[in-house]
This record gives C-alpha cells, sequence and structure tokens, in this order.
C-alpha cells in the first residue's frame, strides 16, 4: 500500500543526487592503522565550528563572577606584586637592569598565556565528551579552541604591562617588530604540551592532578623570577630546550630592550616547540580513534 | 553501482572492557596491588597498551560483519532490542568511533542527530544557542541566519530568545534543541531515538516534523523503539539481533517478526500436547490464530481491513455451558476491549465434548495502528468457573497507510486513542458572514 510513496521517495532522490554529484563527497570509514595523517585540510573546513566554541568560551567563561573578566589582570597582578616582594626586594635576584616589577610582569604575561592555555588544553578533550560522544568533527578543534579562546585574557593583561612600561617611562625599540614571534611561539608551546596531556587526559585521569602541579615546577624552570643570564653559557642556550625561557627572554628583549643576546636560545626554544606541537599533534590523531569510546 | 548513499560492508566493532569478573581476592592481594598496580598503569601508558588498566584480553563485539546498502532518498528503520548495536552502528556511520573491521561508504553531505541539544551551553541565550548548536550540527552561519526565525517560529520560544536558556522550562529548552536539529538539511540523515523526548504533544511534533523531511528524499537512517513510529516513516526496516543483521525488508514485516520475537509470541500459537495445554479437565485451549481478510495466519493488518481472532479448543466433559472469550491490549497496556462470545447458536446451550474452533471478526477501520496483543481465555457459567486464560496469547500489528481512506484522512501526525473507528462525518459550508447554510446539490 506504500508502494506509490516509496517510489516517488526514489525518483525524486536520484534526481537530488545528480544535482549533487559533481561535489558529492565520499566519506570512507574503515579502521585506522599506525599513525594517521592529520587532516589539515578538513582542520580548516571546520574554522566556523571553531570559531562559535572559541566565542562560547569567551562569551561563558566570567559569567556569574562579581568581578567578571577583572580576573585577567588581576591573575598576573598580584602575582608580579608577590614575586617583586620576595624575589626582587627581599632576595635581590638580578633583573638585567630592568626594575624588578616590569621585568617580572613582561614574563608573566607570556607565561599566563602559555599556562592557562596548558590547563584548558589538557582539559578540553573531558570537558567536550559530551561533544565527542554525540557529533563527528576533526577533534583537534577542541584543543586549539581551548588555546585560543584565551587570548581575550592576554590581550588585556597585555595593556596592563603597557601601561607599567608608559609608567617607568620603558618606551620599546623596533625589536618589538619580533613580538608577535614569541606570542606565536607561546601557542606552539601550549598547544603541543597540551595536544600530549590531553590526549592522555581522556584514557588517565591523572593528567588532571598532574597538570597544575607540572605548570607550578615549569615556572620555576623558567626564567620568569630570575634572569637567564645568571647561566654561562654553554647551559645558558642548552636551557632554551625549554621553549618557555626562548618566549621569556624573547620578549624581555623585544619588549624592555635588555641587552641578553637571546638568539641562539630562541632558535633552540622554536625548534624544541616545533618538535613538542608536530609530536603531539600526531600522538593526538593516533589517540583520537579511541576517544569516543573511553571519554 | 555508483548510487548508493550508504554501502556498509562487514562492519564490526569491538570493545574491551578489561576484567570485570575478577575471582576472589584475598585483602593481602589488594595491598600488594595497591602498591603494584601504579606501577604497572606507568608500565602500560609508556607501552601505549590499548587498555592500561589490567588484563585486555575481555572483550565483546557489539557488531559483527554487519553489511547492508541504502539507496539515495531510501527512509530505513533501524530496530533491535537494547545492546543490539543500533547505537553503535550509526556512531561509526557518523564517524565518531572507529569500527574494529570492515568498511562503508557514505556519498552525500551527512548529518547526525543522536541527540537534541548537543553542546548547549546554559549561561547562553536561546539566540546564542541557536548559533552554537547549528554550527556544531554542520550548518554554515549563513544556512542558521536564513532559517533562523524558523526554528524560533517552531520552537515557540519568540519571547525568551534572548534569555539565558538555564531559565527556560524543560520543555521549552527540548523545543528549541529540537527545532535546531529539524533545520539541518544535508542529504543523508542518521537519527537516533531523539524523539524519545518530551511530553507526547512534543513527540508528535517531532515525529511530524521527521515525516516531513523524509518526504523530500532525504536518506535518512532512523533508529528507533517505536515501532509505530518506524512502520510509518519507514518503507524499509532493519533488524539488528545479536550484532549482526538479522533480517532486512518491508517495516511492517520486520517489525511483526522483532516484535514476535521480543515478547515470544506470534499471530499463531499452538499446544500440541493436551496435558501441556492450558486449561482444567473440563477444557483445555489447543490453538490461537489471528487471521486476515483472506483467511490466512496473518501478523499485520491493514487498520482497513477485518482481523478474525480465532481460538481452538477441547471440551473434554459434555454438559457445561461454555463461554469463550477475548481481550485485547495494546503496548501502553491499555485493554482496548474484552468480548464474549454470541454466536445464538451457542447461547445457553450445554456442548458435547469434542473439539471447536471458535472465531470473532473484528471489523476493519475500528482498531488504532500498533502492537496488539490478544488474550484468549473460556469460562463455565454453571459452577462459574475461568478455565483458562492465556494472557498474551498472540501479537499482531497494526498498520495505518497514507492513502487517505483510513480514519486518518489526510492528516500526517500520530492520532491518539486505542481504537480508531471511521466516523460518519459531515461537514456543512455556511455563508462568509455565517447568516445561514448554503445549499449544496
Amino acid at each position: 500500500m506504500n508502494e506509490p510513496q516509496i517510489q516517488s521517495f526514489q525518483t525524486r532522490a536520484v534526481g537530488a543526487e545528480e544535482r549533487a554529484s559533481g561535489s558529492a563527497a565520499i566519506i570512507r570509514i574503515e579502521p585506522s592503522r599506525g599513525w594517521v595523517s592529520l587532516k589539515l585540510g578538513e582542520l580548516w573546513k571546520y574554522r566556523e565550528l571553531l570559531y562559535f566554541l572559541v566565542w562560547r568560551d569567551v562569551k561563558v567563561r566570567y559569567k556569574q563572577t562579581v568581578l567578571g573578566v577583572a580576573w585577567a589582570i588581576i591573575q598576573p597582578v598580584v602575582t608580579m606584586i608577590v614575586f617583586s616582594l620576595f624575589f626582587g626586594r627581599l632576595a635581590k635576584i638580578p633583573s638585567d637592569g630592568v626594575p624588578y616589577p616590569l621585568f617580572n610582569l613582561t614574563a608573566l604575561v607570556p607565561w599566563n598565556l602559555f599556562s592557562n592555555g596548558l590547563n584548558h588544553v589538557s582539559n578540553s578533550m573531558v570537558d567536550s565528551s559530551n561533544l565527542i560522544k554525540k557529533i563527528y568533527f576533526p577533534r583537534l578543534v577542541v584543543p586549539i579552541g581551548a588555546l585560543l579562546s584565551g587570548f581575550v585574557d592576554f590581550a588585556l593583561a597585555f595593556i596592563v604591562l603597557l601601561g607599567m612600561m608608559l609608567y617607568y617611562g620603558m618606551i620599546p625599540t623596533v625589536n618589538v617588530l619580533f613580538l608577535p614571534l614569541f606570542i606565536l611561539l607561546t601557542l606552539i608551546t601550549s598547544l603541543g604540551t597540551g595536544l600530549w596531556l590531553s590526549a592522555l587526559n581522556v584514557r588517565y585521569r591523572d593528567v588532571r592532578y598532574i597538570v597544575p602541579f607540572m605548570i607550578q615546577l615549569w615556572l620555576f624552570a623558567t626564567p620568569i623570577v630570575y634572569p637567564s643570564s645568571m647561566l654561562p653559557e654553554p647551559w645558558r642556550t642548552i636551557y632554551g630546550i625549554n621553549p618557555m625561557v626562548g618566549v621569556i627572554e624573547g620578549s624581555r628583549w623585544a619588549l624592555l630592550g635588555t641587552n641578553t643576546a637571546p638568539g641562539p636560545i630562541i632558535i633552540v626554544s622554536s625548534i624544541a616547540a616545533l618538535a613538542l606541537l608536530v609530536s603531539g599533534a600526531y600522538y593526538f590523531r593516533r589517540m583520537e580513534k579511541t576517544f569516543a569510546d573511553i571519554v | 553501482m555508483d548510487d548508493i548513499a550508504i554501502r556498509v560492508r562487514g562492519i564490526g566493532k569491538e570493545y574491551r572492557i578489561g576484567a570485570r569478573q575478577q575471582s576472589y581476592r584475598t585483602l593481602r592481594d589488594s595491598l600488594v596491588d595497591l602498591v603494584m598496580s601504579p606501577l604497572r598503569r606507568v608500565a602500560g601508558v609508556l607501552r601505549h597498551s590499548s587498555a592500561g588498566f589490567g588484563p585486555s584480553n575481555d572483550s565483546i563485539w557489539a557488531l559483527r560483519d554487519v553489511s547492508f546498502d541504502v539507496q539515495p532518498g531510501e527512509v530505513v528503520g533501524l530496530i533491535g532490542r537494547n545492546g543490539a548495536g543500533k547505537s553503535t552502528l550509526l556512531k561509526i556511520l557518523s564517524r565518531i568511533t572507529e569500527p574494529t573491521t570492515g568498511s562503508a561508504e557514505i556519498r552525500g553531505r551527512m548529518g547526525t542527530l543522536l541527540e537534541v541539544g548537543t553542546g548547549f551551553h546554559a549561561e547562553l541565550t536561546g539566540r546564542e544557542n541557536i548559533y552554537l548548536n547549528g554550527a556544531i550540527l554542520g550548518m554554515t552561519r549563513a544556512e542558521i541566519a536564513r532559517n533562523f526565525d524558523e526554528i524560533v517560529a517552531f520552537a515557540e520560544v519568540e519571547k525568551f530568545i534572548d534569555t539565558p536558556v538555564k531559565h527556560y522550562s524543560s520543555g521549552m529548552y527540548l523545543r528549541l534543541a529540537f527545532a535546531v536539529a529539524a533545520h539541518l538539511r544535508p542529504e543523508i540523515l542518521l537519527v537516533d531515538e531523539v524523539l524519545a523526548v518530551g511530553d507526547a504533544h512534543f513527540q508528535n511534533k517531532c515525529l511530524a516534523k521527521m515525516e516531513e523531511v523524509g518526504r523530500q528524499g532525504r536518506t535518512i537512517l532512523f533508529v528507533s523503539h517505536n515501532m509505530p513510529a518506524v512502520t510509518r516513516l519507514c518503507p524499509r526496516t532493519i533488524l539488528l539481533g545479536e550484532g549482526g543483521v538479522q533480517m532486512d525488508g518491508p517495516s511492517h514485516q520486520v517489525a511483526g517478526v522483532y516484535l514476535s520475537s521480543e515478547i515470544g509470541n506470534s499471530a499463531e500459537r499452538e499446544w500440541p500436547d493436551v496435558a501441556k495445554a492450558p486449561g482444567s479437565d473440563v477444557i483445555r485451549l489447543r490453538a490461537v490464530r489471528l487471521r486476515g481478510k483472506d483467511g490466512r495466519v496473518a501478523e499485520t493488518i491493514d487498520i482497513r481491513e477485518p482481523v478474525g481472532l480465532q481460538m481452538e479448543y477441547d471440551i473434554l466433559q459434555s454438559g457445561y455451558i461454555v463461554i469463550p472469550h477475548f481481550s485485547v491490549y495494546n503496548l501502553d497496556g491499555i485493554e482496548v476491549f474484552s468480548a464474549v462470545e454470541t454466536d445464538p447458536e451457542w447461547k445457553g446451550r450445554r456442548r458435547s465434548a469434542g473439539r471447536y474452533v471458535t472465531i470473532a471478526w473484528i471489523p476493519g477501520n475500528y482498531l488504532a495502528e500498533g502492537t496488539l496483543l490478544v488474550g484468549a481465555a473460556a469460562n463455565t457459567v454453571n459452577p462459574s468457573r475461568m478455565h483458562f486464560w492465556e494472557r498474551d496469547a498472540v501479537v499482531f500489528c497494526v498498520i495505518d497507510s497514507f492513502d487517505g481512506d483510513s480514519a486518518r484522512g489526510d492528516f500526517p501526525g500520530e492520532l491518539h486513542g486505542a481504537v480508531r473507528p471511521l466516523l460518519n462525518w459531515t461537514t456543512q459550508y455556511f455563508s462568509q458572514n455565517g447568516t445561514g447554510p448554503v445549499e449544496l446539490d
């Protein structure tokens, strides 16, 4: 009794298929083996989703807080005050000839971009489990979105940093043109490390507890409260294996004009950061097939 | 054959479930484990072992060697009991998870609807959530903007569109969530039981919308437990069971087989051994059958056609006035009716021993569509006693077509009620100012 209807469904649909066949995408589904491609082209196709996820995170981040977006400024400023008191005043740690608070804040602003990003990226896959279990999209969208949503905080903190520089009468030199490079290096380091941790976090929830601890240790392994010029060469260049060393020394050089010749450190740091990003992305993609099953 | 929309070949999915059923353990074992297991787990991490926790030899196959094709424009139902692998199959086809074996090929833009409101954020307003959810479902910003007014109207939340959804009632929330999903327009749509939420009114609205989408010539794979919905939406249905395709064919047939295997009954039931047949030493039930209008045993009945409830019974002792009767229940557990035999030939008449066959015809255009369970019973009057009462003796399915001459007329949505009689309707046209009836020829 339903026959005529079925017929008409089919004829109409075949027509539609013919119209679309020019661009008809064929999706192949099969078990993946070994190392898989990063599928960056597909990632680009989903940039609108990335945009909406970042937009959501930014909109929601300070909802139902009293101080709201002020938190983005309070965090680095209070840390700077505490560090300046203990390490600058009491411990009298040298600061490459720059006022200690400025020396410290110039490091804390990119550091916060890194550490907040790392924290968000590491937990991003677990926090988005309801999305991952219900809908397909390139999974890399989630950690990248988590990283980029922290950028608003960074921009606000950066304005405070500029204000501090004005207060101390510090005018940046042409070196400041290199600053975007160091911000990019921060993002690469944060994402690379975060990709490793977010993929591991899906299976081992221990990561959630390791990350804050790790960030704390990493902070002291990075020249934030002290200058890397305290180290003799060649150790100083080797120190650049920690990519944040290159970021911090580079930022100070670009903004404050510290005369520390950070070139070799930055090269080592860039290589380390890229190695982290590439390995992290491949590890993430390799583990991706199991995410929906175990998250 | 290049025009197949969904081609599935030998898909299998293995899940590792770790060591769930561990044998008896002592406290000492546990303590040793407490010390040792972190080390073992760390070792597992480093080896990228696919099941870092304990031994990994325990696994189950949720799907095994599933193959089928779906033509473009086909609307196919996917049914099976819980754990049959329906949702796993849908997740594989929508690329949420990978198959362990086999392959599939999908031609065309695909959309998935495993739940409504995926990614909704309570702090965002209705407007913001429409854009967010639309993007998550795979719509472009332009597409969402184009459909925005329609989505809001469908959800009936115009007044609250700029209120955070955490202040919505659950009904409003669901309506908005479904409204976005309903405006997803891919060529191929995979739908899980998203209709199993909300109140009856909302479910009807969703179902009607699904029907509309189905008529637009899209390819749909529809997972549901709601048999009337499956038979109505999908001409073809695939039955999954024990991880594989058990049956693939016209929906009413597959639904009938599924229901009869699920309930353990079918349209025909016999008790060949009189000693084990239900009943007493006076009467024993020997068979219950459902007959279509052609007299053949039938599991599915067109709503417009009569269905015969037939019972065969042996009267073992002569001299009783016997009253056979049937009760018909629907899947909601409502007793649609009970009816006792009223054949004038046997009214008040004592019966002699022997085999009797009693049949009661339910007229066409009387029952509502859906699955019906038939109970068969027999009483004697003096002494008043029930000799057997076989509650779910047989089961059958009533199918409502869309040909326009059943009691649903041109109405495409879900009609409620335990019965669906074809009433004697008349409508008169009054003149525009309502002064009096217009003479119709």
